[in-house]
Order: structure tokens, then sequence, then C-alpha cells
């Protein structure tokens, strides 16, 4: 009977699910007595140091020039103001980046699965360099040794005298749409559509009768041949504005400051190295049996390309991609190396430097670059499950 | 139909293969020319290379000028490195501002370090385990009690905003490594742990820290941290950063462990519960030695990653190696066009050079260890 | 090339050589497959006949000799290697089946978009042949979700649905569960008695003693030893062909 009333007691203590909350519960205490001693400080340090506790600061008057700017603001804007600037900014920097990245990044990939030696070895140079050095190094090249070393506007080197180069920035051609432009961007859409059914007409006809057409090629040249033809027919869409000298400057055309120019150029060069990688490693993963039945079954190697290869690789590549894609939006936070204007320059910079309000300044930035995340991750975990290989 | 049956009477001999089916030609036949566009595309890139190469060589060496004690000579050569300012920086970028009389500190520490790191990366090396506790605990207090100074030990004090260059990038990225892989190793087991507040915990640690970029952390780390401690404890301007660092660290480096676990087959989990091993013996004993292993290629990417990270501490304030360089390229006496150009080119063969060598290594590696775990 | 047609071989080799590298790997191969023949290749690993079947679709390219199929010559010329592969079908030890395409999508593929059939009629044709190898049931499953004998089935099908005039099994239970081999063995027995010309490398023996009209021994990348299988099987007469039963036959 002892022994029985022993068992009862001692198993109460061992028993996993007691200890599992015990543990729990002692954690919730460590991590809140953490937080409170933590809040507690900051709001006696904050008081001492009269740094503002609440977020009146966001409807203050900011003070200071922006040099790049999507939307009205000036000096007398607000720093709420300067805050939907520098976000702005920053998408741009991500919304540029991430589509040039990832074209060069397919380009050099597929060429390091090339059979033409030199050309793969080429590829593996590129890729090799750019993924051991520091971004911030290369963004600083870009910007100290070729953007600012420029001669001034009155020099400037020029393409072709239509883009220009100086210290300034890059000057395009601004295009500026003239009456004409209607009917071409009329004969874009009606071309798209005609392609798009066009496309869809062809595949129904395989579907019936087996007979292909070249739908890709019909639709490329209608997209590309409609909008030419009635562009030559009713006079150019467009004039272009192009730079030109004025006192000690240039004005006109689409100036593209310096920072942004190196900031673009580092992240797209950085970043593509590492999609190439990620490029080679989805095809490669794909088995080598996979392509020998798909010849054996008399697919040739284009069909065999696009009907059983691409789609397997397609599904290796899109997470590690997506995760690239977000470091881009992470590393273009670097602007602040550099200059350009981003969230991170202006609010967690000059903001946060002239309000004092770290902690608000901070729980901010980081809550939007969080949102941005969570938002890729749960699209891409969405993808996933819709596509991923159905397995026992 | 021919015969029917057969009987083979004589063997055949074995042949050497026709001249053209091996050797170099056929090789630049079948992958240089074998077809018009990949002939055009080895015309245009030889060409190319033919065109660079010899320029860029001679820039860096033919033309260069090594020696020399100040810009003048540099100025007069535009078409050449200027190496002999490098050589003459070469103490500043290693020590930044580390007083002259103390560099021998320094110098022992980097020593120590390395010693202890290929006794640690060497596959074959004998007793690892007692590296890698002498590298995790003793090395630590060594570093500090050296590098900073002690009135104990007669070694005079060294403030940290003299610290600069090569050593503080080494520092900062070891300094990661070492505290972050311990932070990292429970964040996984909390990952994947029954108890929901574990877990939850662990998650939204990690997931947070990977969402926002390493400049915000390190901003938080340099602005928030003094707020969140009592005034009189003022962290050092230096230990704001590294704790910025080791957060940032120990998120990615829980999701290497957290895939190392998991690579593990399930059996071996069965295999130590049945011998009786509670959780701490299991993990200590059984699953984590293996899985640590399978991770250190892991873990070596995350080092050379962490180290062009580190790039970025100048942020707040702290001059590591790039920052040393774009320092070190303001002083007039050397002023001219080509240094920039000549740092920049130093720094990125340093930095190259130092992660190339990691990232071969971490490839051996996994070589290694694909091969035994058949 | 007419003129060709009208043998009534179904591949010849004549005097094939293939080196690796510096490898010897096949050694003056000269051997005959009539229409309709069954012939099974059998031999210790490393010997060549996977390279020797591999050849006949040009999965392998052989350096000296020549291989005509279905009177067709086997060279580099593009048209011709996919001319051959239309009438040649094969299938594979790891099946390799399409992963991200159903069962049915698997075998209608090749018939859609190379032989441009319709796609009904493709996938009335991929039914037939599915409830020919007796898994039509599982035709809108992925391949991940089968077991091994179900996989390889669907591989045969696969292949037939491009109705080819010969079939290449390059060791097909070699990756099989024991009880899943005789599925298949089972299937491509119903398949030769149906007239099908096939080779198959194999190493079970049963089904070359039931189902051959010929054994093909090879060792070390040449031919020793070819016979019915009877008269293989109980009185070789090489020494080496005796060597290897003796292994394998125990």
């Amino acid at each position: 009977m002892d022994l029985a009333r022993d068992a009862k007691r001692s198993s109460r203590l061992n028993d996993r699910r007691v200890r599992g909350l015990f543990y729990q519960i002692l954690l919730l205490v460590c991590i809140g007595a953490l937080a409170c001693g933590a809040i507690y400080n900051a709001a006696i340090n904050m008081r001492a140091r009269g740094v503002p506790m609440g977020f009146g600061f966001w409807n203050e008057v900011a003070g200071f020039e922006i040099n790049l700017r999507l939307i009205e603001y000036s000096g007398l804007s607000t720093y709420g103001r300067a805050f939907w600037v520098g976000l702005l900014n920053t998408l741009l920097i991500g919304a540029i980046s991430i589509p040039l990245a990832t074209l060069l990044g397919f380009l050099i990939g597929v060429a390091r699965l090339s059979p033409n030696w030199l050309l793969s070895r080429f590829a593996l140079v590129y890729t090799t360099l750019l993924r051991n050095t520091p971004l911030l190094l290369l963004l600083l090249f870009w910007y100290n040794a070729v953007l600012k070393s420029l001669p001034g506007p009155r020099q400037s080197l020029s393409i072709g005298d239509v883009v220009f180069l100086n210290n300034r920035g890059v000057y395009l051609p601004m295009p500026v749409p003239r009456d004409q432009a209607i009917w071409f961007a009329g004969a874009i859409a009606v071309a798209m559509a005609f392609a798009a059914t066009f496309r869809e007409w062809a595949r129904r006809r395989q579907m019936r009768t087996g007979a292909q057409a070249p739908s890709t090629l019909i639709a490329l040249a209608l997209i590309i041949g409609l909008p030419t033809v009635v562009a030559a027919a009713a006079g150019s869409p467009f004039t272009f504005d192009i730079a030109r000298p004025s006192g000690f400057n240039l004005t006109g055309g689409l100036q593209v400051i310096p920072e942004m120019a190196a900031l673009v150029f580092g992240l797209v060069t950085f970043t593509a190295a590492f999609i190439a990688e990620i490029v080679r490693a989805g095809i490669l993963a794909v088995p080598h049996g996979q392509s020998e039945a798909a010849g054996a079954l008399g697919l040739h190697r284009g069909l065999t390309m696009k009907l059983v290869v691409i789609p397997q690789a397609m599904r290796l590549i899109t997470p590690p991609l997506t995760s690239q894609y977000l470091n881009v939006v992470k590393n273009s936070s670097l602007a602040v190396f550099i200059g350009y204007p981003d969230l991170v320059q202006i609010f967690a910079g000059t903001v946060l430097n002239q309000t004092q309000a770290a902690a608000q300044v901070m729980g901010i930035t980081m809550a939007v670059y969080l949102v941005i995340s969570l938002a890729v991750a749960s699209a891409l975990n969405f993808f996933n499950a819709r596509y991923a290989l159905k397995e026992r | 139909m021919e015969f029917l049956a057969y009987v083979r009477q004589a063997s055949e001999p074995e042949d050497p293969p026709p001249s053209l089916s091996s050797g170099t030609l056929l090789w630049a036949r079948a992958n240089l020319f074998s077809s018009l566009g990949s002939s055009l595309t080895t015309v245009v890139l030889v060409a190319l290379a033919a065109y660079l190469l010899p320029q860029l060589v001679a820039w860096a060496t033919t033309h260069a000028v090594c020696t020399a004690s100040d810009g003048a000579a540099c100025r007069a050569h535009q078409d050449g490195a200027c190496w002999a300012f490098v050589a003459a920086k070469w103490d500043y970028l290693r020590f930044g501002s580390y007083p002259l009389a103390e560099r021998w500190r320094v110098d022992i520490v980097e020593a120590i370090g390395a010693v202890l790191i290929v006794w640690l990366l060497w596959t074959n090396a004998p007793r690892r385990a007692w590296g890698a506790l002498l590298f995790f605990f003793a090395y630590p207090i060594v570093t500090f009690v050296l590098l900073y100074g002690s009135s104990l030990l007669g070694l005079p004090i060294v403030d940290t905003l003299l610290w600069g260059g090569i050593f503080v990038s080494l520092l900062t990225a070891v300094v990661g490594i070492v505290f972050s892989l311990p932070l990292g190793v429970l964040l996984a087991l909390g990952r994947r742990s029954a108890l929901p507040v574990v877990r939850l915990a662990s998650v939204l640690f990690i997931e947070f820290v990977r969402g926002v970029p390493f400049i915000t952390i390190l901003f938080m780390a340099n602005n928030m941290l003094p707020l969140f401690v009592p005034e009189s404890w003022t962290p050092d301007r230096l230990l704001r950063p590294l704790v910025g660092i080791i957060i940032f660290s120990a998120a990615y480096m829980a999701e290497e462990v957290r895939g190392g676990l998991q690579s593990l087959r399930k059996g071996q989990y069965e295999g130590a519960m049945a011998l009786g091993l509670n959780y701490p013996l299991m993990m200590a004993l059984v699953i984590l030695p293996q899985a640590l292993t399978f991770v250190i290629p892991g873990i070596v990417n995350n080092f050379i990653g962490l180290f062009m990270d580190t790039t970025l501490i100048s942020v707040v304030g702290m001059t590591d190696f790039l920052e040393a360089m774009n320092n070190a390229i303001k002083d007039p006496v050397w002023s001219g066009p080509t240094i920039m150009v000549t740092g920049y080119v130093f720094a990125g063969i340093f930095y190259f050079s130092f992660c190339y060598g990691m990232a071969r290594y971490s490839a051996h590696v996994e070589r290694i260890l694909a091969k035994g775990r058949r | 090339m007419s003129a060709d047609r009208d043998d009534d071989a179904a591949i010849r080799f004549m005097g094939v050589h293939k080196w690796y590298g510096s490898f010897h790997v096949l050694r003056n191969i000269n051997l005959t497959v009539g229409r309709g023949e069954r012939i099974v290749v059998c031999g210790p690993s490393g010997s060549g006949k996977s390279t020797l079947i591999r050849c006949i679709n040009r999965l392998e390219e052989h350096q000296r000799g020549s291989i005509v199929v279905d009177g067709v010559e086997l060279t580099d010329d593009i048209k011709r290697i996919d001319e051959v592969r239309r009438e040649v079908g094969m299938v594979f030890q790891s099946f390799n089946l399409f992963p991200h395409l159903t069962v049915l999508e698997n075998c209608a593929l090749a018939p859609i978009w190379v032989r441009k059939m319709p796609r009904r009629d493709a996938e009335e044709l991929a039914m037939k042949l599915l409830t020919r190898v007796k898994i039509p049931e599982q035709a809108l499953k992925y391949p991940g979700q089968l077991s091994g004998g179900q996989q390889q089935r669907v591989a045969i099908a696969r292949a037939l649905c491009m109705t080819p005039k010969i079939m290449l099994f390059d060791e097909p239970t070699s990756s099989l569960d024991p009880e899943m081999v005789k599925e298949v063995l089972d299937t491509m027995t119903a398949l030769a008695q149906d007239g099908m010309t096939m080779i198959v490398v194999t190493h079970e023996m049963g089904f070359a003693r039931q189902v051959a009209d010929r054994v093909v021994f090879m060792d070390q990348g040449e031919i020793v030893e070819i016979n019915a299988p009877q008269p293989f099987f109980d009185n070789p007469q090489h020494e080496r062909t005796k060597l290897f039963l003796s292994q394998i036959l125990h």
C-alpha cells in the first residue's frame, strides 16, 4: 500500500506533461521579467534624456530635403511624409532590381550549363567573383570609383549623343508621349488580345486534331509587328527629351542620380550571381534519366526541355529564388552607405537622428520589412502547396 | 535469320581508341566548336579575353608602382596600380589605431585563433572535442583579456575606439560564430520542441531576425541597447554591434542546425531512447554530434556570409577593414586617381581570397561527408 | 535507304566498337536481331550489356562499325535519330516516369507532341495500354503515389503508346522488391506472346528460359556465346559462359 502511494506521488512530478508545463511557465516568466525590466529601464532612460515617447513626431515638420522622391515632398513636409517617400524609394529599387537581376541571373545560369566550355567558364568566373565579394565593396566601387569619378556636366561622356554620363548622374532620353501615342498603345493592346486569342485557338486545335502551330512565334511577331506598323503609319508615338547643357548643368532627359545607378547596378550584378547558381542547381537536380526517357520516347531536345525538364526545375528553383528577392529588398538598405534616400537612410537615419525617438522609428522600420517578408513567404507557401509534386 | 548459335573461338584484342575519339582535338571539337553558335561564341570570348587580360595584368604588375614614400610616383604612373600605397598603409589596415607598442597582443590573439581553427576544421585532427572546448570557452576569455587589457596583469587598457582594420573584421566574425552557434542550437531545438510556448518563442525570434535587414539589427542594438539597461551599465561601443551580430547570426545558424537535425534518421532518436538516455543525454551524446557534423559546411557558409557582413559595422561607427581602407584612401599625402581603385581592388582580393578559400574547404568537407553517409 | 527497308532484320550490329575515354567497352559486336525475335542479354556487371542496348536508340554513341535499326543507320544525323526513337521503345531500370504529370499524361505526352495525335485519341490509346498492363484505375494518380511494380508497368505502357516496332528493356526488375518482380515479368511475357521484337537485359533467368528465342552472353565488352535458351542453360559451350552460369544458378 505504501508502495502504491509512493508511486502515485512521484509520478506526478515526473509526469512529462507536468514537466513540460512547468518549463513553459518558467520560460514565460523569464521572458516576461526581461521584457518588464527592459521597458522599465527604457522609460527611465528615455525620460532622463528627453526622448519623446509617443508617435507625435510623425506630424512634426521634417526640415530636410530629399533629392529623389516619387510623391510631393519639401522641407516643410512632415516626418510621416518623409517615411512614405523613403518607403516608395525602397520599393522602387526593388521593382527595378528584381526583374533585371532575374533576367541576368537566368542568362548566366544557362550559360553555366552551356556545352561551350569557354562560355561556361566565363560564367563560372562571374559567379565565383561576385559571390565572394562583399556587396558593400561593390557598391562603394561603383559609386566612388566609377560614378563619382566621371567628369563634370560640361565634359559629360556621351553614348551616341542621347545618353550622357557625368558625376551628377546618368541622363537617359525621356520618352514624351505625343498624340499618336494613343494609337501606339491601342495597337499594343489589340496585338496582345489577338496573340492571346490565337494561342488559345491553337491550343484547342492541337487538342482536337493534334496539329501544332508555332503560336509563340506568331504571338511575338504580332506584339512586335503591329505596333511597329502603326507607328510607321501614324508617326512616332514618342518624342524623346534629350538632356542638353544649360549653364553649368544639363537640363531635360531622365536623370538617374549616381546613388541610384550605383545601388541598382551593384544589387543587380551581385544578386544575379546567386540566382545563376540557383538556376543551375535546379536544372542539374532534375535526374538525367528524365531527359533520357523523354529522348527515348522520341521528343527532341526543345520539347524535352519545355515539357519535362523545366517544369521540374522550376519547382526546385522557386523557393530559393524568392528568398533572393527578399535579399534584394533587405540589401537595398545598404543605400545608407552611399546616400541613396531609401527607407533606412531617411527614416532610421535622418529622422531618428533628429527626433531621437529610436524605439518608435526602429519599430516602424522593422515592421515594414517584416510585413514585406511575411507577405512574400505566405505567397511562396501558397504556391508550394499547390504545385508540389504529389507523393504517397 | 543468320546463325542461330555462336560460340566465341578467340578473344577480341583490346584496342586503343581511334585518334579522334580522345585527345585535345576531339575535346576542342566537342566543347568549343560543336555548332555554329558555339564556334562564334568561342571566337568572341577569345577575342574579349585577348583584349582585356593583357591590360589587367599590365595594370596589376608591369605598370604598377611598388615602392614609394608618397603619392607622387603614383600620380606620375596613372596606368598602373599603386601597390606602394597598400604597403605603406598595411599596418593601419591591420590594426587600425591600436597603439604601436601593444600590437603584439593582437598578433598573439590572431596566432592562437589560427591554430585553434585549423585544429577544429582539419577533418582528421586528433581530439577535436578538446579543440572545440578551448575555442568556444577559453579563447574568448583570452581574447578579451589580451585585446582590451587588464590592470591585474599589467596590460594597459586599449579603448575599443582605437581598434580597427583586419583584426576587427576577424574578431567580429569569429565572435559572431562562437556565440551564435550555441544560441542557434538552442533555437533549433526550441523550434522542434513539442512544447508550444517554446516553439512559438523560437519561431518568432528566428523569423523576426531573418525578416529584417542586418543594418536595422545593428541600428537597434546600437541605439536601443543603452536604453534597455540601467544607466550605469553603458554597454561598450564595440559590444553593441557584437550583440547585434550574434543575434543575427544565431537565427541563420538555427536554420542550418534544424536542417541537420531533420536529416538524421528517426532511428537514431529511437536507438538512444531505447537505451534509456534522457533528453539532455540523448542530445549531447548522440544527436548533436552527428547533426553538427552534417552542418559543418553550412556553418562555414554562414561564417563566410558573416565575414562579408562585418563590412556593415562601420554604419555604427566601428572601423572594420573596409572602413580602414576608406580612411586610408582619404590621406592627402597619397591622393591620386589610381589610389581609390587600387585600394578597392586590394580589398576585393583580400575578401575574395578569404571567402573563396573557406568555400573550397566547405565543399571539401561536404564531399567527405557525402561519401561517409552512404 | 528505301532498299534497306526490305531488310527483314530489326537490328543489325556490324563490327561495332565503343570506347569510354580509353576504356574499350564494346569490342567488335556483330549481332542481327530478326523481326519478332526475343533476345535476352546477360552477363556480369561491367560487361557492356547496358551500353549495347543503349546504342540501339542512340542514348550512347558508337565510334566504329555500323548499327542499322529498322532499316535506318544510326549516325549523328538528328533526323534519323528521332526517326529511330519513334519506333524503338525503352524501359529503364529506374522507371524514369515524369513525376509532375499523372500516369495518363505520362503515357499521352509523346503521342500528342511527337506523333501529333489529338488529345482525345492519345488518351484513349493510353487507357487501352494501361488496361493491357492491368492498372487502368491508376490513370489519374501521380507516379509518386504508386508502388515500384506499378510504376514500371506504367513505364511499359508509356513506351507502348508510341506503337514501337522494337522494345528495349534495361534491367527492368533490378530496382524492384521481390514480390513485385513477378507482375512486371508477367507483363513482359504477355507482350512477347503478342509478337513484339524485344531485347531484354536482365538477370532473371527464369524469364529467359520461358520467353527468349536466343540468349546472348556478354563478358568484358565482347559477345561470348549465343544460343537458344535450352541448349544455352543446359549445355553451355564456352568456359566463361560456364563460369558465369555456375555463379548465378545455384
